[in-house]
């Protein structure tokens, strides 16, 4: 018989096999159940409602409408004379015309309130890039960022899986609505400094992801000092500020900044991305607005790795710069996201659920705590699996967001028709009906 | 003198204490209170602008915006290590060149003294081709009517980060198409990203680990210096090839630098080849990918192949790609990862459309997880599946861009020879390889920039020097002809020419 010479297998990098990727946890174990069953309004009635991703699907009208309208977006006019130059250009600075949409665009969600120059912004391929890139830039491996909980759970893959850097979190809770306090803050930074990490920055998303509300006015001056006070960087998420659902209760970074006169502003980053706001994520767009030139130049040299394409650059360049356009969008997208949001609080308070008082998002912070069994991580998830196979809904639980309270569930409203939100509104008032009779 | 006076009183101790400290602090008080009054006034409520107006070449020295003169913070806020050499001012002069050619561009009309570029490898030979495409097709290509209905759903919801089945067959199709039909490409076994850097940074952060190295022949393209070194960590070793035979790739050279690298206590965790190669434009033989393979599975290391030119063949040679060799051999498949993408071969860089093709299981899984940092734009994905389909347009595209490249090359090679100047052999690229050793003032990196310098300064065009490839014999240039006309050939030659006027062996035949 033959010897079996075994084959060194050839190796991987830690980063190859690392599990940080977070793809085993609940918040994506959802989506496959979700994949494998899916609802469907006719052929599938009794699928799993995708209730887990934020996704903005109540304005496609308005896009295809526009481009209905305008096909030189799509198609660089006829004989597609500026084609040859699009085509050929990858410049990381990124197609001016483009830039100076975004910054406009930027500017209107504000209401004006703040500026934005065009120069500042440095283009990446979606948010997720674009979060993935400041981390590298502004921490080096084994540093590390505040955030404060309940986050998106993305962030513990995005910030952290190639760039070597951790995450301590400040931790908030219901007894003052999650919100950001300087003791909370200070909080982590001395756990990290106990750890022995170098705190390099402090990452907010505002609006908050998954809360769906927005950071108030005293909380950012708050924050700002706080960065200001330990010498740190502040990275303000602002991916969902166009959709608030009234344009005066999102107050941005940028704003506090220009009352301060942009007194170290050298500090503060804003990440922006057409994703949510736009739903196009598919169209990958994403942005770092820098008031640091370090970072503005570094940041668009290490962007070369996740440019965005010319010509979806130059197809939103016509339609952001488009004022008729962004600013009807912007407005009737508020509107529509306002509905839904106040059309799912209702169907929950009538199902007996409780939500946290929300102003932004694609989503709503959901109180199901006094359901568990035991205020504990294994009881909430417990509750979810249930809500997942029995209820057939996918929803996310706080706990994959690091929630520090057990019980709370983020649900996604934007992703769906107004009929499908009717029935799974239906499907937990069953539920929830049942759970009482029990 | 009133100031020495009193301190004088001090050290002598006559009252002069209370002078020698009233005065200088009365002096420096009013000195306080002139420059408060005299001090400019506060920024306007715009946020600061970028204080250089050319940040690519930007003086990193001074970093605040205006406000921090006002700032009280103790220490300016630190960015990470990483970042401090990345934002470095950019000293070599493949960049430095590409930025001078694209501030002051040549234009046969509007500006004839401009800066020729010859140091980006794009190709502009078959633009019309793509523009007539484009305008016959693309109404329906962005936004796909369905049953003559707009729907945008398709291309705006959350795609695969990894690229689109469709367009993943659309590719594979391509990709065998351009190699000859030689081999077949699985959809499956394809990872797409935003072009192919990250393809090869991807690469990179899968199959080594910070510290790690690759193996490469030089002279390489100078970006791999970015791609595999920025973020990752991963260090590039390396291996030399010589003109003596045409810088081919030898397995002894691969041998030694595999040895030196780990006596120093460096892994090496693959080779990175091109093939075609650039900046040369030869092509690795199937002999020679049987050695690398060889070499690979005893070392144990990985092979990336980056085959982005393997469709800009314009010589009689012909391509093999790792995959045909794979194909036919009983070669452990799991170490060998193929690196394309459109930028080269359909001429859209701007598009950025890359692709990681690997028999590994585990590498595909992690690339795939990676590409959420780095997809292909939806409606790019679509405007691509819907030319690429186009069989017919592809055929004609493909023969006509190779007419065209054997063409121009052959041109431009002949044109070089008649300034006595030799190019490398080679089958494919859009540029050949250039020996210029004769006219350099010493045989040296430092004799071979300052003929870069003066050939983008005098001459004013710009091409590649072999020192930015790590090419170890000084006086070779890149020189990418893809971008010109025909009529532009005799206009580089004459500016060529002029710039050299003074050495000697120019013209004269050897």
């Amino acid at each position: 018989m033959a010897i079996e010479i075994e084959q060194p297998r050839v190796g991987l990098s830690k980063v190859a096999v690392s599990k940080t990727h977070g793809e085993d946890s609940p918040y994506f174990a959802g989506w496959k159940a979700y994949d494998e069953n899916p609802y469907h309004e006719t052929s599938n009635q009794s699928g799993v409602i995708q209730m887990g991703l934020a996704e903005n699907q109540v304005s496609f009208d308005l896009l295809e409408k526009y481009l209905e309208e305008h096909s030189e977006a799509s198609s660089w006019g006829k004989g597609a004379p500026g084609f040859r130059e699009n085509a050929l250009f990858q410049d990381y600075h990124g197609l001016k015309s483009f830039r100076q949409a975004m910054a406009s665009f930027m500017e209107q969600i504000r209401g004006g309130r703040a500026k934005f120059d065009p120069d500042r912004i440095v283009l990446t391929a979606g948010a997720t890039a674009a979060n993935e890139l400041l981390t590298f830039i502004l921490a080096d491996p084994g540093d590390a960022l505040l955030i404060p909980t309940p986050y998106y759970p993305g962030f513990d893959r995005d910030l952290r899986w190639r760039t070597g850097v951790n995450i301590v979190p400040i931790h908030c809770d219901s007894s003052n609505n999650f919100q950001i306090t300087p003791e909370a803050m200070e909080a982590a930074y001395q756990s990290a400094e106990s750890m022995n990490l170098k705190v390099r920055g402090i990452l907010i998303t505002n609006p908050s992801n998954p809360l769906g509300a927005t950071i108030q006015r005293s909380a950012l001056e708050q924050i700002l000092d706080f960065a200001v006070n330990k010498n740190i960087h502040l990275v303000s998420d602002e991916i969902y500020s166009g959709s608030t659902f009234s344009s005066s209760e999102f107050i941005s970074i940028a704003e506090i900044l220009e009352t301060r006169g942009y007194k170290d502003a050298e500090r503060v980053h804003i990440v922006y991305s057409l994703s949510k706001d736009l739903g196009l994520p598919g169209f990958r767009v994403g942005t770092i607005y820098s008031y640091n030139d370090q970072v503005v130049t570094t940041a668009r040299r290490m962007s070369s790795f996740t440019l965005i394409s010319s010509q979806t650059q130059h197809l939103l360049a016509c339609m952001l710069s488009n004022k008729e356009f962004s600013e009807n969008y912007i407005k009737t997208n508020r509107e529509r996201l306002s509905k839904r949001y106040d059309m799912i609080i209702k169907g929950l308070k009538k199902a007996g659920i409780e939500c946290l008082k929300g102003n932004a998002g694609l989503f709503c912070w959901m109180n199901l705590s006094p359901l568990l069994e035991k205020p504990t991580r294994e009881s909430e998830l417990a509750l979810w699996k249930v809500i997942l196979n029995e209820v057939k809904l996918n929803i996310s639980p706080g706990s994959s967001c690091h929630c520090s309270e057990p019980g709370w569930f983020r649900v996604c409203f934007a992703n769906m028709s107004e009929q499908t939100l009717e029935i799974a509104l239906e499907r937990i008032r069953k539920f929830m009906e049942q759970r009482k009779r029990n | 003198m009133r100031l020495i006076v009193p301190l004088q009183s001090v050290v002598q101790g006559r009252g002069g204490l209370i002078f020698g400290s009233l005065i200088p602090c009365a002096l420096f008080y009013f000195l306080q209170l002139y420059l408060k009054r005299h001090r400019s006034p506060k920024p306007q409520s715009n946020p600061p602008s970028p204080t250089t107006s050319s940040p690519k070449l930007a003086e990193m020295t001074r970093t605040s915006s205006r406000s921090n003169l006002f700032s009280r913070s103790i220490g300016q806020v630190r960015i990470s290590s990483r970042a401090i050499s990345i934002a470095k001012p950019n000293e070599s002069p493949y960049y430095i060149g590409l930025d001078k050619a694209s501030e002051d561009p040549y234009d046969r009309l509007s500006n004839p003294d401009g800066v020729i570029q010859l140091g980006l490898s794009e190709n502009r030979l078959c633009f019309d081709l793509i523009e007539k495409w484009m305008s016959e097709n693309l109404g329906h290509s962005i936004t796909g009517r369905d049953n003559g209905e707009l729907n945008i759903n398709g291309i705006a919801t959350y795609q695969p980060f990894d690229g689109t089945m469709e367009l993943k067959l659309a590719m594979a199709g391509f990709m065998s198409h351009i190699m000859g039909g030689a081999v077949t490409f699985e959809p499956s076994q394809m990872v797409l990203t935003a072009g192919a850097t990250p393809a090869i940074e991807t690469l990179c952060f899968c199959l080594a680990d910070q510290g790690n190295a690759f193996l490469v022949p030089t002279p390489y393209y100078p970006g791999f210096d970015r791609d595999v070194k920025f973020r990752t960590g991963v260090e590039l070793i390396p291996v030399h090839c010589r003109s003596t035979d045409n810088f081919a790739l030898s397995i002894t050279a691969l041998d030694q630098a595999f040895n030196q690298t780990r006596k120093h206590g460096t892994k090496i965790r693959g080779i990175l080849l091109s093939n075609p190669a650039n900046p040369v434009g030869n092509l690795l033989s199937r002999e020679m990918l049987y050695a690398i393979l060889d070499f690979a599975r005893e070392k144990n290391i990985h092979v990336i192949s980056d085959e982005i030119f393997a469709g800009s063949m314009y010589g009689n040679e012909e391509f093999v790609s790792m995959a045909e060799v794979l194909d036919s051999e009983g070669f452990d498949k799991n170490r060998v990862h193929i690196v394309y993408g459109l930028s080269k071969d359909l001429s859209l860089p701007g598009f950025r459309v890359g692709v990681i093709y690997s028999f590994n299981e585990n590498v595909l899984a992690a690339a795939r997880k990676l590409t959420r940092f780095s997809s292909v734009s939806a409606p790019t994905q679509r405007l691509l599946v819907s030319m690429l389909s186009d069989a017919r347009f592809i055929e004609e595209y493909i023969k006509t861009n190779k007419r065209r490249l054997q063409n121009m090359h052959a041109l431009f090679v002949a044109g070089l020879k008649g300034l006595n100047i030799r190019c490398a052999d080679s089958s494919a690229g859009l540029y050949c390889w250039a020996d210029m050793s004769k006219l350099i003032s010493s045989y040296s990196e430092k004799g071979e920039l300052e003929l870069w310098d003066k050939l983008l300064n005098v001459g004013k065009i710009n091409v590649t020097p072999g020192s930015a490839c790590h090419c170890i014999e000084p006086g070779w240039f890149r020189c990418c002809f893809t971008t010109l006309a025909e009529e532009d050939i005799p206009v580089v030659l004459e500016r060529i020419r002029k710039a050299v006027e003074n050495t000697t062996d120019l013209l004269n035949s050897s």
